[in-house]
């Protein structure tokens, strides 16, 4: 029996568990997939909102402001890459002035601090290659850019060394109440806890519904990304946003908190919860839609599209706490965007609930502090060659698209909730992330994840599940050895 | 700081035959960096034989034919390291690498060869839609896990793009076993050579549809099936002519890009065109001292071609780490494309710098029948070959004598054209 059971270890579910494990309880995180960060949290745009879109009064407005106060200090702590570059909201039309000094307001009224409003001329100042049609922008100094993996799987290792187990490629079945104890059904076990929390992305409503009269329903809303190659770092320097229009949300151009250029995403309902196949026409509209932003996008530089699901419930906001018909039970449902900004907020919201409900104590020996894989390119040459003298695997380049040592893929794999597949390694080292696209260093990674799992080549996977890779020896493969 | 007279960045084709070049020229001082655990490079997992007929006159496999040049190269004791990855070149030619053994080192070089290779276009930069299942890789990925780990990515496979390295691929998957249903190839006309389309296509069955490309990838975790569609003349697919194909890999073949990055922090020029560094005809960079050649300054199909340019880069690297400049009146002649040639290396000449000949080395955009490769000095025209084909897929070259250019003294301009 556990005293909690979070369902789902997306960037919600990991911060929920760091949280609750700061309090003496036995926590078990469940994840359908292979690792942490394998759905929503994975797929989106990597951003710090400031916190001007959402509407006064709404959960996703105070969330958004408290989850972005909060960002710097957790990343400190955490050792997550986060830049608070500053957003700027572009209108391309005089007569939409007006819209953007009601964002600005909304904005004011939600409590986002330093918000201006900056002519073209200011603009062009600090972003060169701004639309030809952009006439003016919202500047909000306080909005950023974060790793979305790093934040999440920051989260899950800090709540793994205090105490929470998790357990991947299980899949939630059901989820009922018997005399006060919750139980979680899985294909092959029946877990029991005094508290589930859900934090399941675009399934939250299937289990909302399974215990509440109440129903929820939350639509994926795709969105399609491209990501462009590091070379062209600095096109732009803010996340740029397009003003709302009649004709709709428009796209972001942002750099990443890596350096590479990210441009998207679209928004189309669907109704398959694990469609992130990209589209042609979502492709080719993001690509459309930005040169309202910026002008001569250097699209051959694109290494790689991606589509994510927003988990969009009908309300239209998050739904968080206990349904009134299913104490003990805490949705953290609906949680699009901002929902990587809110989630430490969300995280601490939550985790105060259940402590104040079943009078959780402190842990004394609360590990507070996280350390990321190291980053040799941080050190000095001095520095780099004691390490490489001490721990030799620090000085094989892996990934040479974006200079990933064997070093840092072997910590990736040894940490608490390490990697055990090639984006398992890819999300925590960016070995893979590259311009090559994985091209010269999975074979390599593949081998390394051989070796530390203690497993066959053919067992070696891309994501989990069925995305093995190799299947069979060539003819004369045995032979070869 | 250690001080070499040349670092060749890359033990592959291209820096073997550079390194052989510059010691025979009288370089004692070179070393050559390898990332990979042995010499050879790429074409170590080119099992496959047609290599060298015009080097050696007889048909090698890839290893073999490293081999040769890898005998050279200890005949000749140059000095290499291997895994070691240079990790920066600087303009004034401090090489920074590193290996476990050695950590994080520089080495103050008179000449650096840039002999990096190139790489494969991603399915990313494609952006083909659909799912990013397992099961997609590259050519030269697959390859180097069927000859050098001795593993098979699948048993049904689709191609797509009909560069050489998926053509080989085709056939050796096939001979492996596997079912490749077809090669589609988005342009009109193919990428490979000739030769790897009869040999590894045409002997087998196997499908080419040219004017196809992937519109569709099925699959979440692994690849299942991909749809394929024909394409417009705008490279647009056309509705209506999808075709569904089961299938448990995706192997492309896309287009190979010079891997330049190394070039590009120290200073060093592109070509828009190429992708590789803009050279003179001593395969000079326009950084001193820094030279290139084989596939990391324009992407060749046959290696033959890749150590004659790069012992041209080893020769004129060791003459520049020497300090030995042939008098130079300051002449320089650009050299230009017209009518279909994309692109020329080099593509400016100092005939002060030009030994008995002039080698250009040249691609066309499009397929020609029964036409004219023409060479013009300024307006005149002084050689007009007749090619029965032109193909993208294989480079051409005309050669110049040094006789021609010292004739004209005040020559501007030589431009390589197509001419019906």
């Amino acid at each position: 029996m556990y005293d909690i059971i979070i369902l789902g270890a997306g960037v919600i579910g990991c911060a929920v568990a760091r949280e609750l494990s700061k309090y003496n309880a036995k926590i078990l995180v469940l994840e359908k997939n292979e690792d942490v960060c394998s759905g929503t949290s994975k797929a989106n745009s990597g951003i710090v909102h400031s916190g001007y879109d959402a509407h006064n009064g709404t959960l996703k407005a105070r969330f958004n402001i408290e989850g972005n106060r909060m960002m710097g200090d957790v990343c400190n702590e955490l050792d997550v890459p986060f830049d608070r570059i500053g957003s700027l909201t572009v209108c391309t039309d005089e007569k939409n002035i007006s819209d953007l000094e009601a964002l600005k307001e909304r904005g004011e009224k939600n409590g986002v601090e330093g918000l201006t409003i900056l002519s073209r001329e200011d603009l062009l100042k600090v972003e060169p290659h701004i639309g030809d049609e952009v006439v003016a922008a919202l500047y909000a100094p306080t909005a950023g850019v974060i790793c979305p993996f790093k934040l999440t799987i920051a989260f899950a290792e800090n709540a793994a060394v205090n105490g929470t187990e998790f357990r991947f490629d299980t899949e939630v079945k059901k989820v009922y109440c018997d005399n006060g104890i919750w139980h979680v059904v899985t294909d092959d076990e029946e877990y029991t806890a005094a508290v589930v929390v859900n934090a399941a992305g675009v399934y939250a409503d299937v289990f909302h519904n399974m215990v509440s009269e109440k129903k929820l329903r939350i639509t994926p809303r795709r969105g399609d990304y491209i990501l462009l190659d590091r070379a062209v770092g600095g096109f732009v320097n803010h996340t740029i946003f397009q003003l709302p229009t009649k004709l709709g949300k428009g796209v972001l151009v942002t750099p990443t908190v890596h350096g590479n250029t990210i441009v998207g995403p679209t928004a189309v309902d669907m109704d398959d919860k694990e469609c992130t196949a990209t589209s042609a026409g979502g492709i080719d509209s993001v690509i459309e839609k930005s040169a309202l932003s910026v002008k001569n996008l250097p699209i051959r530089q694109v290494i790689t599209s991606f589509a994510g699901l927003r988990a969009h419930e009908d309300g239209g906001d998050f739904i968080l706490g206990e349904p009134d018909d299913a104490p003990g039970f805490f949705d953290c449902a609906g949680i699009e965007s901002p929902g990587l900004t809110a989630s430490p907020a969300i995280g601490v919201y939550i985790a105060d609930l259940i402590q104040k409900k079943y009078s959780l104590s402190e842990k004394a020996d609360f590990i507070a502090q996280r350390k990321d894989i190291l980053n040799p390119s941080t050190l000095s040459l001095e520095e780099r060659n004691e390490l490489i003298k001490r721990e030799p695997a620090y000085g094989t380049i892996i990934c040479r698209c974006e200079s990933v040592t064997e070093g840092e893929i072997l910590d990736a794999i040894r940490r608490p909730v390490g990697a055990r597949s090639l984006d398992g390694v890819k999300r925590r080292t960016r070995a893979g992330m590259g311009r090559c696209q994985a091209g010269f260093c999975s074979p390599k990674v593949m081998e390394i994840l051989r070796r530390e799992l203690d497993i066959d080549l053919t067992q070696v996977t891309k994501s989990g599940g069925k995305s093995t890779i190799v299947n069979a020896r060539t003819k004369d493969g045995d032979s070869n050895e | 700081m250690n001080k070499v007279d040349i670092v060749i960045v890359g033990g592959g084709p291209a820096g073997l035959a550079a390194a052989v070049a510059a010691y025979d020229d009288g370089a004692k001082s070179i070393l050559i960096l390898e990332r990979d655990e042995q010499l050879g490079g790429i074409l170590n997992q080119c099992i496959h034989n047609g290599f060298g007929l015009h080097t050696f006159k007889e048909e090698l496999t890839g290893p073999e034919y490293a081999d040769r040049f890898i005998r050279q190269v200890s005949e000749r004791k140059i000095p290499f390291l291997l895994n070691t990855m240079v990790m920066e070149i600087s303009p004034d030619r401090v090489v920074t690498a590193m290996n476990r053994e050695d950590g994080m080192f520089q080495i103050k070089a008179k000449a650096v060869i840039l002999a990096m290779g190139c790489r494969e276009r991603p399915r990313g930069a494609l952006n083909i839609p659909g799912y990013r299942p397992a099961g997609i890789f590259s050519a030269g990925t697959a390859q180097r896990l069927v000859n050098i780990e001795g593993y098979m990515p699948g048993k049904e496979v689709v191609i797509l793009g009909s560069g050489d390295i998926g053509l080989i691929m085709a056939r050796r998957m096939t001979l492996e076993g596997a079912k490749v249903k077809l090669v589609a190839e988005l342009m009109p006309y193919s990428g490979g050579l000739k030769r790897n389309i009869v040999q590894c296509l045409d002997d087998f069955d196997i499908p080419l549809r040219l004017s196809h490309t992937v519109v569709d990838i099925e699959g979440k975790e692994h690849i299942t099936a991909v749809t394929i569609a024909e394409v417009g003349a705008d490279c647009k697919p056309i509705k209506g002519t999808e075709e569904r194909y089961t299938c448990d890999t995706l192997l492309l073949s896309c287009g190979l890009i010079p891997e330049n990055e190394l070039s590009t922090a120290a200073g060093v020029a592109l070509s828009p065109v190429t992708g590789g560094p803009v050279v003179n005809e001593s395969l000079e960079t326009n950084i001193e001292g820094v030279f290139a050649c084989g596939n990391v300054l324009h992407v060749h199909d046959l290696v033959d071609f890749v150590s004659e340019e790069a012992a041209k880069a080893g020769v004129t690297a060791s003459r520049f780490a020497r300090g030995e400049r042939s008098a130079d009146s300051g002449r320089e002649i650009a050299v230009k494309t017209e009518g279909g040639v994309r692109y020329t290396v080099p593509v400016t000449v100092r005939p002060d710098h030009v030994e008995e000949n002039l080698t250009i080395r040249f691609r066309v955009g499009d397929v020609y029948k029964d036409s004219y490769v023409s060479v013009y000095f300024d307006d005149t025209r002084v050689r007009h070959q007749k090619k029965r084909i032109l193909a993208p897929g294989e480079m051409e070259q005309v050669v110049i004598l040094k006789k021609q250019l010292d004739e004209i003294p005040d020559l501007k301009t030589i431009t390589v054209k197509i001419e019906p």
